[in-house]
């Protein structure tokens, strides 16, 4: 099993709606201590290769991957950086890795968000420029659009959309980290502000800043370092269709695919007897449960029924999101995958505090970068004792 | 837009290798010179074209300064350039920051530098971003500080000086604007001139423009006292 | 070391001023060209890799999403990797791990830049690669950047003028010879440079790379598959990258300590000790005459201050010891940025199988070396490429 590639560190600088007197740099220096701490390396020594996930119109900075280096110890040593969600720098560290070129990975990924005064006009940046954006709607109206016909398509309810943010919100009331921990009811999502019809202001993540560093290394290399390596079994991403002309509405193509190449690398057949837990996108509400669907967690259509038979609460067949996700947690750009990671790391290393799930031994983690992208990305981590039983 | 045609005739699909499978073999083929088509469009085609787009976007920041670059700022509006220092490999860093990328550990405090430096390379500008000439050409230039660590500079813009006079290596020292004027931004430094007051004799335009505005600059601090302060008080 | 990778095919847009096609378009005419030239189709790309500068250049935020149909990642594991202005050279790096990690065979690597987009001038995409505090303010422009590192270097060394401008003139001449470069000019000669508009001194206007829209693409396979498809594969013997610090202002520009710690990775990868023994014709980033002598110092080819010299000597001109850009490079063919750097490995390919028609290297050249720069003075990226 000489291609074996484990987490050996994770680091954090907290999630906040707002971090004050911070500036980016300092949050990455704080998350990028945790992790390096957390896995026992000197970056400036034991790193061989850096990733960073960014996107410029976030930073405000053309060309951001110029101020990535200096606070995570990566002055004039190998970085890159990947214009995508965090999890598509795991699987990069996983090929750098498998391709011999490194031993030991570093991942940074960050959010500023109250830097950004202008969200909307960003993310409305992001349409077909030619065909959409002189539409003058925006980026959320996609949203509205998918989730409409998600619903007519499958039958599942906005009822059902709204327990995903009051289970997201309450399980962030035991994730000392999260932004937006609440005890919220569905009826408040029901009532909350409508955006693009039947999408409202409570369905979609608010989003919040921090940093998560980690740490990946080869099977020698976290032999030597860690006493709980956490393996990634699997990982795959996929791409789908970026013309919103012409693609699949009311499926997630993309997840599946992603999470069809991440089962076959992990040699599952059945995911939901596999899966412990699962860290989840949820963007907005109505994508958790297009995911679990594409995830092959719940049947076409079943995932709010399922939701609200407390078959993915804590004491679920499979827990989802008990970090709270991106509804909980706050909606962190491009390190969202990489707080995924982080809470599987935890949770496998049965280190996850009040929110631990029992015997935690292969947990999942899915991205994808919100409207209008259709980008995905999937692995699976199992734990030591999972890899060798 | 017509697709290009293929410089070959494409592969059959007949026996298309199953996705993951290898590819079979197939004889080698010439690669180019190979002709692109492609046509670039007149700027009067671009802007006329049927459809042709014109959209920017409304992209706005408030960036946090942080606790170094915030410290820096309120530095500057003192009248004083800070830095931070890091104990372990013994360098005074300016632009200052919390965290020595060299060693990987918090730096561990403030100290302040001297507002004089040296010309460590500069150029003379005579263009806006878009390519439009400027009247009166700037000289912006990287100025090592004297204080900081050796080859430890800041970019900034030397004025009183005629463009043919700078020099790589030139001693040059800032100057401020007056106390109430400075809002705590890299602009509370004018520009950087040079100290020997022969070298400032600014006959051009630039030069002129240069010192008219550093004897309003001049006549402030003379009124402060904060310039003779901040000199007595140089590391 | 994992798999061994070679280069199978290759193709390319026409470069120019201000293209047509949508962005999209370029991505897909470059990546059909790509898999013409093996004989391939879209179905035998099991990953593919994007490479493409700012956004603010297509005018599209998260534009790596936007172009991936274009590119032919519908459906496919699709990623795109970013290191400023080395992203071109960078995406065969990328492509190289892709197929290395034994996690794919066949990987398609496609480089997009569509610069007229942004308006009223590309430069405008440029104004915040600087520090969003401390520089923005003084209102710098992309300008003033080169200018302060070319100033640095010509100073330390004293080099003269007129062996940086001849760069110039033995790029837009060797893109003669191109047939998709914007800039190939036969008649040019030195003096024509020295009296071009000065810019930003000591940079004028026939020392910088032309703005341009354009797309490149590579095939990369695995050696079992690669050596089923062509008698002539070109396999990527060496990779580094290195990134230095943001703090630009700190650091001594005369020299690109970014481009040799690359270069030293990429050369100790291929096993290469003398490396201006071993390398026969190299690639490096031009987007300034001068920046091609102070990156062939860096790939260690030449003493510091000493490539200038060599360019006098006539060793850098096609026929030379040391072929350097006989493509044309970005000063002739053009600078869709990280279109730019893909050209470069895409004229190794051509130049080490033999297939560069009137712009072939004499002597048949065995191994190569590209390298690209970007970011502030900062990211060195480099391939050496060997048959």
């Amino acid at each position: 099993m000489r291609d074996r590639v484990a987490v050996i560190g994770v680091g954090h600088s907290g999630f906040a709606p707002i971090t004050a007197g911070l500036s980016y740099k300092e949050l990455s220096f704080e998350a990028a201590l945790r992790a390096y701490s957390d896995a026992g390396v000197n970056p400036r020594k034991d790193v061989d290769s850096f990733v960073c996930v960014s996107e410029d119109l976030l930073e405000g900075t053309s060309i951001f991957d110029e101020y990535v280096p200096d606070q995570i110890g990566a002055a004039l040593r190998p970085v890159q950086t990947i214009s995508a969600d965090g999890l598509f720098a795991v699987a990069t560290a996983v090929m750098l890795i498998r391709s011999g070129i490194a031993g030991v990975v570093a991942i940074e990924g960050h959010s500023k968000a109250s830097d950004i005064q202008s969200p909307g006009a960003i993310h409305q940046f992001a349409l077909d420029p030619v065909y959409n954006r002189p539409l003058g709607i925006s980026a959320l109206a996609v949203a509205g659009l998918e989730m409409n016909h998600y619903l007519s398509a499958t039958g599942a309810t906005a009822e059902e959309c709204a327990e995903v943010a009051a289970a997201n919100r309450r399980a962030a009331l035991l994730n000392p980290i999260a932004a937006y921990p609440s005890e919220i009811a569905a009826a408040d999502v029901a009532a909350s502000e409508p955006l693009w019809f039947p999408l409202r202001s409570l369905d979609v993540a608010a989003p919040a800043d921090g940093c998560v560093v980690l740490v990946l290394a080869n099977e020698e290399r976290a032999r030597d370092l860690s006493d709980e390596p956490v393996w990634i079994a699997g990982v795959g991403w996929s791409s789908g269709s970026p013309t919103i002309e012409s693609r699949e509405w009311g499926r997630a193509e993309e997840v599946q695919a992603a999470a069809g190449r991440a089962y076959r690398m992990a040699g599952i057949a059945r995911p939901d007897s596999v899966v412990d837990l699962a860290e989840v996108d949820d963007t907005y509400t109505y994508r958790e449960l297009m995911h679990l669907e594409a995830l092959g967690l719940a049947p076409e259509g079943g995932a709010g029924e399922m939701l609200a038979g407390g078959a993915f609460g804590p004491d679920g067949d499979v827990p989802v999101n008990q970090s709270g996700g991106s509804l909980g947690q706050g909606y962190l750009f491009e390190a969202n995958g990489l707080a995924r990671t982080m809470e599987c790391v935890l949770q496998l290393r049965g280190t996850a505090g009040a929110r631990q799930v029992e015997d935690a031994g292969v947990a999942l983690a899915q991205s994808w970068r919100g409207v209008p992208t259709t980008s995905a990305a999937v692995a699976v981590f199992a734990s030591d004792e999972a890899v060798r039983a | 837009m017509s697709p290009k045609r293929p410089a070959r005739a494409p592969a059959s699909n007949g026996s298309r290798p199953r996705a993951g499978a290898a590819p079979r073999r197939r004889p080698s083929v010439p690669t180019p010179p190979f002709t692109a088509r492609g046509r670039s469009l007149s700027d009067a085609e671009f802007r006329t074209a049927v459809g042709a787009v014109d959209a920017g976007v409304d992209a706005r920041y408030a960036w946090d300064t942080g606790i170094a670059v915030g410290g820096y700022l309120r530095g500057l509006r003192d009248g004083k350039i800070l830095a931070r220092e890091c104990r372990r490999c013994r360098r005074i860093l300016v632009p200052p920051r919390m965290f020595c990328e060299q060693c990987f550990r918090p730096t561990d405090g403030w100290t302040e530098v001297r507002d004089t430096g040296r010309v460590n390379t500069f150029s003379i500008c005579y263009v806006r971003w878009d390519m439009e000439r400027l009247e009166v050409p700037e000289i912006p230039a990287v100025i090592e500080i004297d204080g900081a660590s050796a080859g430890v500079g800041i970019m900034h813009k030397l004025g009183e000086v005629r463009p043919e006079d700078v020099r790589i290596g030139m001693a040059v020292e800032a100057v401020w604007k007056p106390p109430a004027e400075r809002e705590g931004s890299i602009l509370d430094i004018r520009y950087f001139r040079p100290r020997d007051a022969a070298e400032r004799a600014g006959r051009t335009a630039a030069g002129r423009a240069a010192r008219a505005g550093a004897r309003k600059a001049s006549g402030a601090r003379k009124a402060s006292g904060a310039a003779k302060t901040r000199r007595g008080k140089a590391r | 070391m994992g798999q061994k990778v070679a280069v199978i095919g290759a193709g390319m847009t026409k470069f120019t001023r201000r293209a047509q096609e949508t962005g999209k378009e370029l991505s897909w005419e470059a990546a059909k060209a790509a898999l013409d030239s093996c004989e391939l189709t879209l179905d035998d790309v099991q990953a593919v890799c994007m490479g493409t500068a700012p956004d603010a250049f297509d005018g599209v935020h998260m534009k790596g999403e936007y172009l991936s149909d274009g590119a032919g990642g519908f459906g496919k594991p699709y990623m795109r990797s970013y290191v400023g202005g080395g992203t071109g050279v960078f995406g065969a790096i990328q492509g190289w791990y892709t197929v290395a990690s034994g996690m794919f065979d066949v990987a398609l690597v496609v480089c997009e830049e569509k610069m007229s987009s942004t308006q009223p001038h590309p430069q405008g995409a440029f104004l915040t690669i600087f520090d969003n505090i401390l520089e923005r303010p003084l209102g710098p422009n992309l300008l003033w950047i080169f200018a302060l590192e070319m100033n640095r270097y010509m100073t330390v060394h004293g080099i003269d003028k007129r062996d940086i401008a001849a760069v110039s003139v033995k790029n837009k001449h060797n893109a003669v010879d191109h047939p998709s470069a914007l800039l190939g000019m036969g008649g040019i000669t030195v003096d024509d440079v020295l009296a071009s508009e000065v810019l930003a001194w000591p940079v004028q206007r026939l020392d910088v790379s032309p703005v341009t829209d354009g797309a490149v693409a590579v095939v990369l396979a695995a050696e079992h598959v690669a050596k089923r498809l062509t008698d002539k594969p070109v396999w990527i013997e060496g990779v580094g990258w290195h990134l230095d610090s943001s703090y630009w202002t700190n650091r001594d520009l005369y020299y690109p300590d970014y481009v040799e710690y690359a270069a030293r990775m990429a050369y100790d990868m291929a096993g290469i000790k003398e490396p201006r023994k071993e390398i026969h014709i190299a690639e490096p980033y031009d987007p300034f005459d001068y920046k091609e002598l102070h990156h062939l110092e860096g790939l260690l080819l030449f003493d510091k201050g000493k490539a200038p010299e060599a360019m006098r000597d006539g060793v850098l001109y096609r026929d030379g010891d040391l072929p350097s850009c006989p493509s044309g490079g970005l000063l002739g063919v053009g600078n869709p940025i990280a279109a730019a750097g893909l050209m470069k490995i895409a004229e190794l390919f051509w130049q080490l199988r033999g297939d560069a028609g009137a712009r072939q290297v004499p002597g048949s050249p065995k191994r190569g070396v590209a390298q690209a720069w970007g970011d502030l003075m900062q990211v060195g990226t480099v391939v050496v490429m060997g048959r």
